[in-house]
């Protein structure tokens, strides 16, 4: 309900829930404000007491920021009185300041404020100045220039809600700490720079002193890092990045993460490869990457684009003309726009004439979206990580959402403050658990056996929804029998989860009105992965928790564009929209569209591609933005394969582990420096624009795609990525909607899309799924151990993931300066009674041998890993942890078992 | 089969070392055993942090980082949220691992005027000049004892009148623990007038027209009609909460430890009337951590209460931590909930949103004494008890250059002139008045030729004061104006707490500018407006009387 007031004589009118100053602001009133952001996320707190404004009737004067007002009243923001409280306030506030001319800031709030009361000096005589705190690499806090407005205790207790900031002690002896009082960079600060951000005065700023650059151009573009999408701002002086800001996108509503804020600096690292290269004659491909980034000569020589281009051609002609098709391979890139993904796989399919084209997502959610595509007839999120507003129960299973997805899990946790009851499961504990009403960490493997228990109570004591099952799914009466044998009591010892605990997560989910499930590598990355997801949607069908505003099913997705790659293509058994390969129908409408001719049957998977190459079978591949020789398992496997082929090339921004066998190196384009799409976890298309030029003599991916591909006889002439985009559109209705120009104007639209002018279906299937039946298939799930149990020789599990710093293989991230100075060494994550037993200590180097590899690294003490268990990031060259995996698939999604395989631990004497 | 990488090349600087633990300090298991002792197998409830940090002040003598690390991990917050709290308290000692932590014994020097004019700078340099490494020695603020001034505290032992020989030889003998009052059981209540309601014999809108009628108002110093409070709260949905604040921290004033020491039922007995009269499901009664033998009577009286087999409500003992803005009540309700206790924006009003949101109605101890006495002698024996046109009984705390002081019992609108005379055995030897208090640190400071004023609500306001709690320290000639007026303004920087500009920063600018030589009053007086227009709650918008009553009063000692 509005309200109607007067604002200095004017009658004005105030939204629903708008403060006086919100409505002033936008009737054009500008009342002076400090501690207020207009930023979202963040509540009013009415302490800087800058806005204060009159109202008649009232003895003392009102903050403006934190009052709303009342039918006819009568609000006065520039009379003698409140002028006068809004300039004395300043004043006191401007004596402690450092002077103007050395503000950390040289377009800060705070003097911008100053200036508009006219109150730049003050009578007060200075307090004492506070000393600065550098320990941590990415920000520097000066608190001299601290005016205690709490907004970094905002930003980082309620926005981010990582819990490291507060206001200590109290009076004029109050002060922003960390933690106890500790250094910025010795405490549990994960470097997110919402503080940052939020700070009015420059306290809190980046290192490098950023803020005081003057800058030539702002370039609104998005992350390149997760899948979560965040927009952001790049700050470009001198062609160069110089700070980066979060933008409010839909996704991140303003808000980054460590990485996107400050780990932009690996695009103007030294090894940035700048010129085309070729392998030396007669230099072998060892099997051990040893070829140093920063100078190459050893392996390899420059060459022109015209050479480079032919020879990498040319290898590609030579086996694709002798031994066909199939004698081709090529990865792309998750990480590239969806034009460029998709010209990849166009030019592998029209100009190899194979199918054998993948990229990550088969190392990531491949058995999610196996799963998916068979039960529901989609493999995307039914509804964006944001509705978790709107719900009463958020399940997140295999997922470590504040370290691989951080600024999701910064919604979560705003939705816990809200009321939202969060149920955490996994076997490693996490920081989100802390705010879990149950954080369950059950067996290793075993995730069919605790989803079938907490099913089985849900049909046992009738939690499930028959509407729901009656109406829109198939199968429930077989997987009802089926779950009659996984009782809690008989799956609480293969879980290591008591039944009571089992009945308690069944009965919170099966009585919410509204419930969400996300998930992650935990169960996708498992040879039963797909049955694992399986359950997780026998769940939300049973329950009927999809459609609705609160529910649905989210596997999230990893790059920042492994939705888009996927969508368009980049995939063995699926055209562009996820048409079958294998149909003839929708072969001869691509061979019509592509004017080719198209191989009949579905290619082979990263990891099968990796077999053939050993079998012979396969002998050529291309490889863009991707680094199988970090991130597939079995390395030395993988690695024996990558030396082995004939002919190799390699399209990359660094001279990656992979590029190290490369036959031609091909020198690309880093994200700011392309206009591209990219699809996030969400479903939202969103644009990257150009912010840079390229270095040296790298070009971009787009056209160094198509000069290959020209070279393999295709007659392509796009000129710009649009056309390539119109192109998609033409054989993509999932894009149906969504132009150019649109994204030019919106930044992002989240499809799918009615037309033009619809924003676009957030949560979707309300009212069916796009199977031939319009309905859900439950399919049920029989317990399958994890392929490699431990045993006597090598007794620990060994998990692998990621770290919240490092990006993956590491390619970009070790070469960020913050980054890589955040987490500058490999470790072995283990639990702190192992660590006991083993008579190690942290810091220790230990030796971790699987059936497949060995490696040397330091021990990390972890109060979340379990007893039993080694974790540890694949992010680290020097010590990669693939050597160690085993590569059994899932026979759906053809995903390897990152998340298990046996390892022993022994400690190496000190020298 | 297996192969080493020892040598592999990477793209990382291999600058240093990385860390051999978790992100941040880890809890040590000492710790955590430390802390699961006492939670003494209790759920951690994250309202009672501030009981939690008491547990750990009282048996390890302050509160390490790793205390706070384990405490973290067991009421599974961040360490932040902990230590914003600990370390607003006083009576709290937070220590990090490069910290020493403080020795097993403290004693504390009341520093606050009254001791002041009694000595106390003196008292604190002989302690402290005496004690050995195994005490330590600090300054407190007032500690309601000033008509024993000066005060010492060694332990929870409060020594009156205390000089350097008595405090060396409390150390001595170990005589540190709180000493029990000395209670008067014959003229305290027995609760005949809360069972009459709780029986029937009475009801609530008869009670309230009884209170209203007798002119009730809140004497902790708002001074805001008692029953219309009342009023306003039962028109709030239930569950309701009274709060009592006995956080009497205004420096001069102690009259309620005077009704606890002396009368502690009654006073439970004023708070059970207003509760059934409200409604109330639950008391919490908020006691200043200064009063430890209170606490320990409170205890057993309450303990006495419930197993009398009257139907009551719950009634909950929380302890304060050593900070006077949680006499202010909606900080007081942040304590409680385990916050920082920093008052709260207005609106909405605790009598809406009160204690963990519910419409609560708090009063101050004296108000809550009242009421049976005014539901046992009807509204007129109370109205009646004034002079010089006020109404009512007033409990003065005099305290400072008279001959006799303490609580006096008068009627509200006597002058301070008669109080000293008639009450207070006139002023000591070779002391002139000069000028007084009528209402603490922030009722201002007004001359002797203001000493025919009647103190009571609205009569001071015209002359720059106000009466406050009736907390009355009298100057003499002996006395200096500036430093009184320092040492009061140094109070409130102290007791801020620091949540908006005008009161954080001014309080300490006003410090400051009162240490020059000559005040640059013009400046002076600029920074009182800011205060007042600009402060949220009362501390800041009331500091500045103490220097604007001083130039408009003195104006030759600031020149």
């Amino acid at each position: 309900m509005s309200v109607t007031f007067t604002l200095d004589g004017r009658s004005v009118e105030a939204a629903d829930g708008e403060t006086i100053w919100q409505a002033a602001a936008r009737h054009g009133v500008a009342i002076p404000h400090l501690c207020y952001s207009p930023a979202p996320g963040y509540r009013a707190d009415g302490n800087c007491r800058a806005c204060m404004v009159e109202i008649d009737g009232e003895r003392t004067l009102a903050a403006s920021c934190i009052r709303q007002p009342t039918e006819g009243m009568a609000v006065h923001s520039a009379s003698d009185r409140a002028a006068t409280a809004q300039r004395g306030v300043m004043e006191l506030l401007v004596a402690d300041q450092p002077p103007r001319a050395q503000a950390y800031d040289k377009d800060s709030l705070f003097w911008r404020m100053a200036d508009a009361c006219g109150t730049t000096t003050s009578r007060y005589p200075a307090g004492l100045r506070p000393n600065p705190d550098t320990s941590h690499p990415a920000m520097t806090v000066r608190l001299d220039a601290c005016i205690h407005c709490g907004l970094c205790v905002r930003a980082c207790r309620e926005v981010q809600v990582n819990d490291v900031i507060a206001m200590a002690h109290r009076g004029p002896h109050s002060q922003i700490v960390f933690d106890v009082g500790d250094a910025m960079g010795a405490s549990t600060c994960v470097g997110c720079g919402e503080c940052v951000q939020a700070c009015p005065t420059g306290a809190l700023a980046p290192a490098n002193d950023a803020l005081l650059e003057t800058i030539d151009r702002d370039v609104d573009s998005v992350c390149p890092y997760c899948g979560v999408g965040c927009q952001l701002t790049y700050h470009v002086k001198d062609d160069a990045l110089v700070y980066v800001s979060g933008r409010d996108g839909p996704a991140n509503q303003g808000r980054l993460c460590v990485k996107g804020r400050f780990g932009f600096d690996y695009v103007s690292h030294p090894q940035r490869l700048k010129t085309p290269l070729i392998r030396k004659d007669g230099v072998a491909k060892s099997l051990h990457p040893d070829v140093d980034p920063s100078n190459p000569s050893s392996h390899f020589r420059e060459a022109t684009w015209e050479e480079a281009l032919e020879v990498a051609a040319k290898g590609l002609r030579d086996i694709r003309d002798t031994k066909g098709g199939a004698g081709l391979a090529g990865f792309g890139s998750a990480k590239g726009s969806n034009e460029e993904a998709y010209l990849f796989q166009k030019m592998v399919r029209a100009g190899f004439g194979t199918n054998n084209v993948d990229h990550c997502t088969r190392l990531c959610h491949a058995s999610s979206v196996a799963a998916l595509m068979e039960t529901i007839g989609s493999g995307a999120v039914t509804a964006p990580f944001a509705e978790v507003k709107n719900t009463e129960v958020i399940v997140v299973i295999g997922s470590n959402t504040s370290v691989n997805h951080p600024v999701a899990a910064t919604f979560f946790k705003n939705a816990v403050k809200n009321g939202t009851e969060l149920i955490v499961l996994d076997p490693r504990g996490e920081a989100l658990g802390r705010h879990a009403t149950h954080m369950v960490q059950f067996k290793p493997g075993t995730d069919v056996a605790l989803l079938n228990a907490i099913m089985h109570v849900i049909v046992e004591e009738d939690l499930v929804d028959h509407n729901y099952i009656a109406g829109y799914t198939d199968g429930f009466a077989a997987l009802r029998d089926h779950l009659k044998a996984f009782s809690p009591e008989a799956m609480a010892e293969v879980c290591g989860v008591p039944p009571d605990t089992l009945r308690e997560i069944a009965r919170i989910y099966g009585r919410a009105r509204s419930a969400m499930i996300f998930w992650g590598m935990g169960i996708s990355q498992h040879i039963h992965g797909t049955d694992n997801a399986r359950c997780l949607i026998s769940l939300a069908l049973m329950c009927g928790q999809i459609g609705r505003p609160g529910t649905g099913l989210h596997p999230l997705r990893g790059q920042n564009n492994v939705q888009g790659a996927s969508d368009v293509g980049l995939i063995p058994m699926f055209y562009p929209d996820y048409t079958h390969v294998e149909d003839e129908a929708v072969r001869a409408r691509f061979e019509s569209l592509w004017n080719a001719k198209l191989d009949p049957k579905n290619g082979l998977t990263v990891v099968e591609i990796t077999d053939a190459i050993h079998d012979g079978v396969i002998e050529g591949m291309y490889i863009m933005g991707e680094n199988p020789a970090m991130s597939d398992p079995n390395l030395n496997h993988t690695r024996a394969a990558l030396a082995k082929l004939k002919h190799l090339v390699v399209q990359d921004i660094f001279l990656t582990e992979t590029a190290c066998y490369a036959d031609v190196i091909l020198p690309a384009s880093a994200f700011p420096e392309k206009n591209g799409t990219f699809t996030n976890t969400d479903r939202r298309v969103q644009l990257g624009r150009l912010a840079l030029p390229l270095p040296g003599d790298a070009r971009q991916d787009l056209w160094i795609i198509q000069e290959v591909a020209r070279r393999l006889g295709l007659d392509w002439h796009y000129a710009h990525p649009r056309d390539v985009f119109a192109e998609m559109r033409a054989c993509m209705p999932s894009i149906k909607g969504i132009t150019w120009e649109r994204l030019e104007r919106e930044s992002a639209v989240t499809y799918p899309c009615d037309d033009e002018q619809h924003a676009g279906h957030e949560v979707i299937f309300g009212d069916g799924f796009p199977t031939p039946s319009k309905r859900g298939r439950f399919v049920p799930a029989a317990i399958i151990p994890p392929d490699e149990p431990t045993d006597p020789d090598y007794p620990f599990v060994l998990s692998t993931g990621r770290l919240l710093e490092h990006w993956h293989t590491g390619a970009m991230t070790r070469r960020a300066d913050v980054l890589d100075d955040l987490e500058p060494e490999a470790h072995a994550h283990l639990a702190p009674n192992d660590v006991e037993a083993l008579g190690l200590e942290g810091g220790q180097r230990v030796r971790l041998a699987t059936r497949r590899g060995a490696i040397e690294l330091a021990v990390r003490i972890d109060s979340g890993v379990p007893e039993g268990m080694v974790f540890m990031p694949f992010c680290y060259a020097e010590a990669a942890a693939n050597l160690l995996t085993n590569p059994a698939l899932d026979p759906f999604g053809k995903i390897p078992e990152f998340k298990f395989c046996a390892v022993k631990v022994e400690p190496i004497p000190a020298d | 089969m297996t192969a080493e990488t020892k040598t592999a090349p990477h793209p990382g600087k291999g600058r240093r070392k990385g860390r051999r633990t978790e992100r941040g300090r880890q809890p040590s298991a000492q710790s955590l055993r430390d802390v699961a002792a006492i939670l003494e197998g209790e759920t951690p409830d994250r309202h009672l942090l501030l009981e939690y940090l008491h547990r750990i002040q009282d048996r390890h003598h302050g509160i390490s980082a790793q205390h706070i690390a384990a405490l973290a991990h067991h009421m599974r917050l961040s360490m932040a949220e902990i230590y914003e709290v600990a370390s607003f308290y006083a009576h709290l000692d937070v220590h990090r691992e490069d910290e020493e932590a403080p020795p097993p014994l403290t004693v504390r020097i009341c520093d606050s005027l009254s001791c002041a004019m009694a000595g106390a700078e003196q008292l604190f340099a002989d302690v402290a000049g005496a004690a050995g490494a195994e005490v330590r020695v600090v300054r407190a603020p007032c500690m309601g004892r000033c008509d024993t001034a000066p005060v010492a505290e060694v332990g929870r032992n409060h020594i009156g009148g205390a000089t350097a020989l008595a405090v060396r030889t409390a150390i001595e003998a170990g005589d540190t623990a709180a000493r029990a009052p000395v209670r008067t059981a014959a003229i305290d209540s027995a609760y005949a007038e809360f069972d009459a309601c709780a029986g029937g014999q009475r009801r609530a809108g008869q009670v309230m027209e009884t209170v209203g009628a007798a002119g009730l108002r809140g004497l902790g110093g708002a001074g805001f009609p008692a029953a219309r409070k009342w009023q306003f709260v039962l028109a709030e949905p239930k569950p309701r909460v009274l709060a009592v604040n006995a956080d009497e921290g205004e420096p001069g004033t102690f009259k309620d430890r005077h009704y606890l020491e002396t009368e502690p039922r009654r006073v439970l007995e004023g708070a059970l009337i207003a509760a059934w009269a409200i409604e109330a499901e639950d008391i919490y009664f908020y006691l200043r951590d200064e009063y430890p033998h209170v606490h320990d009577t409170l205890r057993k009286e309450i303990a006495a209460l419930e197993a009398s087999g009257r139907a009551l409500p719950r009634i909950t003992l929380r302890r304060g931590a050593g900070a006077y803005i949680c006499g202010e009540e909606s900080a007081m309700l942040e304590s409680m909930e385990g916050n920082r206790p920093l008052p709260r924006h207005r609106p909405p009003f605790p009598a809406q949103v009160g204690l963990f949101g519910r419409p609560t109605l708090a009063h101050n101890v004296e108000t809550l004494y009242w009421i049976p006495h005014i539901l046992a002698n009807g509204p007129d024996w109370f109205t009646d008890q004034g002079t010089n046109g006020c109404k009512g009984p007033r409990s003065y705390s005099v305290s400072g250059r008279v001959r006799d002081p303490g609580v006096k019992l008068a009627p509200a609108g006597i002058t301070v002139r008669d109080l000293i005379d008639q009450y207070c055995g006139g002023m000591q030897d070779g002391h002139t008045f000069a000028a007084y208090l009528p209402g603490g640190a922030s009722g201002g400071i007004l001359p002797a030729s203001l000493g025919d004023v009647p103190l009571d609500f609205g009569t001071l306001e015209p002359h720059g004061a106000f009466i406050g709690s009736a907390a009355v320290i009298v100057l003499s000639d002996q006395d200096d104006m500036r430093d009184a007026a320092l040492n009061l303004m140094r109070f409130f920087a102290d007791e801020s707490c620091g949540q908006c500009t005008p009161c954080r920063v001014g309080t300490e600018k006003a410090v400051t500018l009162m240490q020059d030589g000559a005040w640059d009053t013009a400046l002076l007086r600029d920074l009182g407006q800011t205060m007042r227009d600009a402060s949220i709650c009362g501390l800041g918008q009331a500091a500045p009387n103490v220097f604007d009553t001083l130039m408009r009063y003195f104006p030759e000692a600031v020149r």
